[in-house]
């Protein structure tokens, strides 16, 4: 417990109040509701058994080597990051209310937003959402309010979950339609755009996709501006290091999950919800946005602006209801890619792809196992594999090493396939020991 | 609070060297994977170009431009700006469970699992309710979600519902999150004291009331006593009842929730159970709701079977997914290890000692700054400026800036939008007697300052890195990066 007050410190306070005790503040409370029984512990842990309760707990998950990606990867966290974002100056702010005393969190965001708008190419970015699921979902929500149409058109290799995320957000309203671009050779299968884009919201496509492939974007923008629809696109930011950016290929809207920029895998949070547009969706932005302004005497400051978007201004007329976002995620991102520099950069998208592509070359020689794509693909890819995938991974558990994730149930259609991603994390020997395990698990 | 020199005054790209590098990433392989120029990026992306000193003393120096709890009392209302135990940073941060991909294995994430199943159970027995998610990424979020459960479950039902009712007084995300999913929103006028007009309620509710959602303690600070008869006329016309659970320090471990009538709440743990705000986070938060509405919860949920935990898919009924993945887990390990710190009548004494330290402030300054409501108040109280600052022209503004100048962090300020200059602070229990004395005396200085020099605590704040700014030419022209 972490309360200071002694049983003298709260009597003199109930005197200062000119209350007798406690009871006498909490008369409001109608007393049956008052101190009922708690089916829970009589006695709490002192900080050295909770320490031991919960290292117990953390050692009851195993940590094989690991090659899942599909939407969470694996990435060393440099200690300046952690430095950085252990100064309880920021980590134990709240939201920046308080320009005046906030000018270090809303520097930070205005950053944060710059480096967001830097890599995917992009006009604006705000301060974050939840997640990249959140991000996607809310960038269609925005195209949906701008177009005023119903129809959301997304490509075969969306991640699963932001579909799902997506459908949830919609869910209150059947009046939505989805048409799905169908895939072909892993990649979206351009021919079949214009007839699905007529009357369109948007066509959501995320390039690299889940199975890893990158889509070919040329022209794509084009078809669906010829429909009136808006381009909402989500990557890989790291990827962005080497590929062809959103603004470049024409995007309205470019989002993407920024675990990727050196945030701990966590089990699934907290991650960082990437959120950018075209200058002329500004005010569709959801969520909190940073600017750059003046103080009384001319001095350069920072302050939340554009509020009129927002809840607890507009109630219920705001774009999103967002309130609390991920600035502390954002604060680590900022910081990661100052570390590394537009040539880090570089070479952290390169050693990705050298990696997976020296993996993919590796498994792909083992007898009975192939590349199930023929396209270029940036740090995972699909493996197709003789016999059940799923028995596949938990025979080489048991060896220590997570093989992959099965696609099995998320996309039948693509047979007995595991969607194996190796980062710059894994080296030589650890792509030698998948093989290894792959081998054995057939 | 650090002199800061005008001349460092700069963004990370103005620091920027060409050439200059921080951390090198090598190619361990020495392979390289072949792309064709087109799906190649033309520009290199304007980041910095600095070593690991320059960015480490860079983002230092902006901490230091930051008002923290550490640093400074910060009694925001509504907020629950307590400590943030070092504790909990240690738990989250262990190596299995930092490293745990989502994805991972059942048998891979036992811990995890074992550890959200008994968060979750330790949390349904002290809100008295049946049921959780801790998917929510933040309180917003929650309502999000409890808004969808509500809609499902009335869909189950065969029932069409499309209003919410919302007290004036709640927070701006309730009718938000009522409009986001397309319900329309009842604004519902509070009694003068602040509660809910039982009467004007039940006129209220009809056939077309999905949802009642309000804030227990309300906004005002203020315990709604009338709160079973305001859920049993709920329940009477069919609509379920919300509990915004931003209040809950003034009710932990001294009132289930769920006996009071309610149907589900949420939480914020990084409000309650102490997992700090990041600046503006991450979050993180839960939906708490009784036997009916848990078909529908979001999944994954986690259920142990025999000696194992697992993830559990539901029945078919789920709502979906809120979010990718299970949740905000890092932050879910930290509200662990603060319940694990806390014994019931420890959990109690977090109620009753942010009950004292509420009425204390309001106590020992409602001379100067007239408190809203003319009752003891529970975990927060809501004070205004009073005749002899308004007397001067000042405002609630003023006296926020003129405490920046005096070390202390702002209250919330015009919130709840029902009282006229509000002034809205919530102290926490992990105050002591001597800081909340120290904040007594500062705003009792800024009284006599406004009445002796109005215009000294107008020009305020004069200590910080910057003065007051310009926040229409912001919004004007709106520069939101480099």
């Amino acid at each position: 417990m972490y309360v200071p007050h002694t049983e003298k410190d709260k009597e003199e306070m109930l005197k200062a109040i000119g209350a007798a005790s406690l009871e006498d503040l909490v008369k409001q409370v109608p007393s049956k509701f008052l101190w009922p029984e708690f089916d829970l512990p009589r006695e709490s842990l002192d900080e050295s058994q909770a320490a031991a309760r919960l290292t117990e707990l953390s050692k009851k998950n195993c940590r094989p080597l690991s090659f899942l990606g599909a939407g969470a990867y694996e990435r060393y966290t440099p200690a300046a990051v952690k430095a950085i974002t252990s100064r309880t100056e920021f980590l134990t702010a709240y939201t920046p209310y308080q320009p005046e005393a906030s000018q270090g969190t809303l520097q930070a965001i205005y950053e944060f937003q710059s480096t967001v708008c830097a890599l995917y190419g992009m006009d604006c970015a705000n301060a974050s959402m939840y997640d990249g699921a959140s991000s996607f979902a809310e960038a269609v929500r925005a195209a949906v309010r701008i177009t005023g149409r119903r129809k959301i058109v997304y490509a075969a290799g969306v991640h699963p979950q932001y579909m799902d995320t997506l459908r949830t957000y919609f869910a209150h309203s059947p009046e939505y339609t989805y048409a799905k671009v169908p895939m072909k050779d892993g990649v979206m299968d351009k021919a079949a755009l214009p007839a699905l884009l007529e009357g369109a919201a948007c066509l959501a496509v995320q390039t690299p996709n889940f199975l890893g492939l990158i889509e070919d974007m040329d022209g794509v923008a084009d078809a669906a501006k010829k429909a009136g629809a808006l381009l909402v696109a989500a990557a890989d930011p790291v990827s962005l290091g080497v590929l062809k950016t959103p603004g470049e290929y024409g995007a309205d809207f470019a989002v993407g999950e920024g675990q990727s920029l050196g945030l701990p895998l966590a089990y699934g949070g907290p991650y960082l919800g990437l959120f950018s547009c075209k200058k002329e969706h500004v005010r569709q932005m959801p969520g909190r946005i940073c600017g750059m302004t003046k103080d009384k005497d001319g001095k350069r400051g920072f302050v939340l602006t554009l509020q009129a978007r927002e809840q607890h201004i507009r109630r219920d007329k705001a774009a999103s209801n967002i309130c609390s976002n991920e600035a502390l995620c954002a604060l680590a991102a900022t910081v990661y890619t100052a570390l590394l520099g537009p040539e880090g950069m570089r070479e952290l998208a390169e050693a990705n792809m050298g990696a997976a592509a020296h993996a993919a070359g590796r498994l792909s020689s083992i007898k009975g196992c192939s590349l199930k794509f023929k396209g270029p693909f940036f740090n995972e890819f699909v493996l197709a594999v003789p016999g059940s995938a799923a028995a596949m991974r938990e025979r080489a558990l048991g060896q220590g090493v997570d093989i992959g994730l099965p696609l099995a149930p998320l996309y039948p259609e693509l047979g007995e396939t595991l969607l194996v991603c190796a980062t710059e994390a894994r080296t030589e020997a650890d792509i030698a020991r998948l093989e290894k395990a792959v081998k054995e698990a057939i | 609070m650090i002199c800061v020199s005008a001349i460092d005054n700069r963004l990370s790209v103005e620091k920027s060297d060409p050439g200059r590098r921080g951390l090198k990433i090598k190619n361990p392989l020495r392979e390289k994977a072949c792309l064709k120029p087109e799906l190649r990026r033309k520009d290199r992306p304007k980041l910095p170009e600095m070593s690991e000193f320059d960015v480490i003393r860079h983002f230092t120096r902006l901490s230091r431009l930051n008002f923290s709890v550490d640093t400074h009392f910060y009694p925001l209302g509504s907020c629950t700006m307590k400590y943030n135990p070092r504790f909990n940073e240690e738990a989250a941060a262990l190596e299995g469970f930092a490293s745990l991909h989502p994805l991972a294995h059942d048998d891979c994430a036992q811990g995890t699992l074992e550890l959200l199943h008994d968060l979750g159970s330790r949390l349904k027995e002290l809100l008295g309710l049946d049921a959780i998610t801790l998917q929510p990424a933040a309180g917003a979020h929650s309502e999000f979600t409890g808004l969808l459960l509500a809609k499902a479950y009335f869909e189950s039902r065969g029932e069409e519902r499309d209003e919410i009712i919302v007290p004036d007084s709640a927070h701006g995300t309730n009718p938000a999150t009522a409009s986001m999913m397309g319900f329309t929103t009842v604004n519902l006028a509070s009694r003068p004291d602040g509660r809910l007009d039982l009467e004007t309620l039940k006129k209220h509710l009809g056939p077309r009331t999905a949802v009642l959602m309000m804030t227990v303690p309300n906004t005002l600070g203020i315990f709604e006593t009338q709160i079973e008869e305001i859920c049993r006329a709920a329940h009477e016309a069919g609509a379920l009842v919300y509990m915004d659970g931003a209040n809950l320090n003034a009710l932990i471990g001294m009132v289930k929730p769920g006996e009071l009538g309610i149907d589900m709440m949420h939480l914020n743990f990084h409000k309650t159970f102490s997992t700090p705000h990041g600046g503006g986070g991450p979050g993180g938060g839960a939906i708490v709701c009784r036997k009916a509405l848990a078909p529908f919860l979001p999944v994954p949920t986690v259920k142990k079977e025999g000696g194992r935990f697992v993830s559990d898919f539901g029945d078919g009924r789920s709502i979906g997914k809120v979010k990718s993945f299970f949740g905000n887990t890092g932050v879910l390990v930290k509200a662990y290890a603060y319940m694990l710190a806390h014994s019931v009548k420890e959990f109690g004494e977090i109620a009753r000692c942010s009950i004292i330290n509420a009425n204390y402030v309001r106590a020992l300054l409602q001379d100067l700054y007239p408190s809203y409501s003319k009752e003891y108040c529970m975990h927060e109280c809501v004070l205004t400026p009073g005749p002899d600052l308004a007397a001067k022209g000042l405002k609630t503004l003023d006296v926020a800036k003129g405490l920046l100048d005096r070390g202390f962090h702002a209250p919330t300020v015009y919130f709840p939008l029902i009282v006229h200059e509000a002034i809205m602070i919530e102290p926490t229990e992990t105050e002591s007697k001597e800081t909340l004395d120290e904040f007594v005396a500062a705003m009792r200085e800024i009284h006599a300052l406004g009445v002796s020099d109005p215009q000294a605590l107008k020009d305020s704040p004069h200590t910080m890195p910057v003065k007051r700014l310009d926040e229409v030419l912001a919004a004007r022209q709106p520069n939101l990066r480099w």
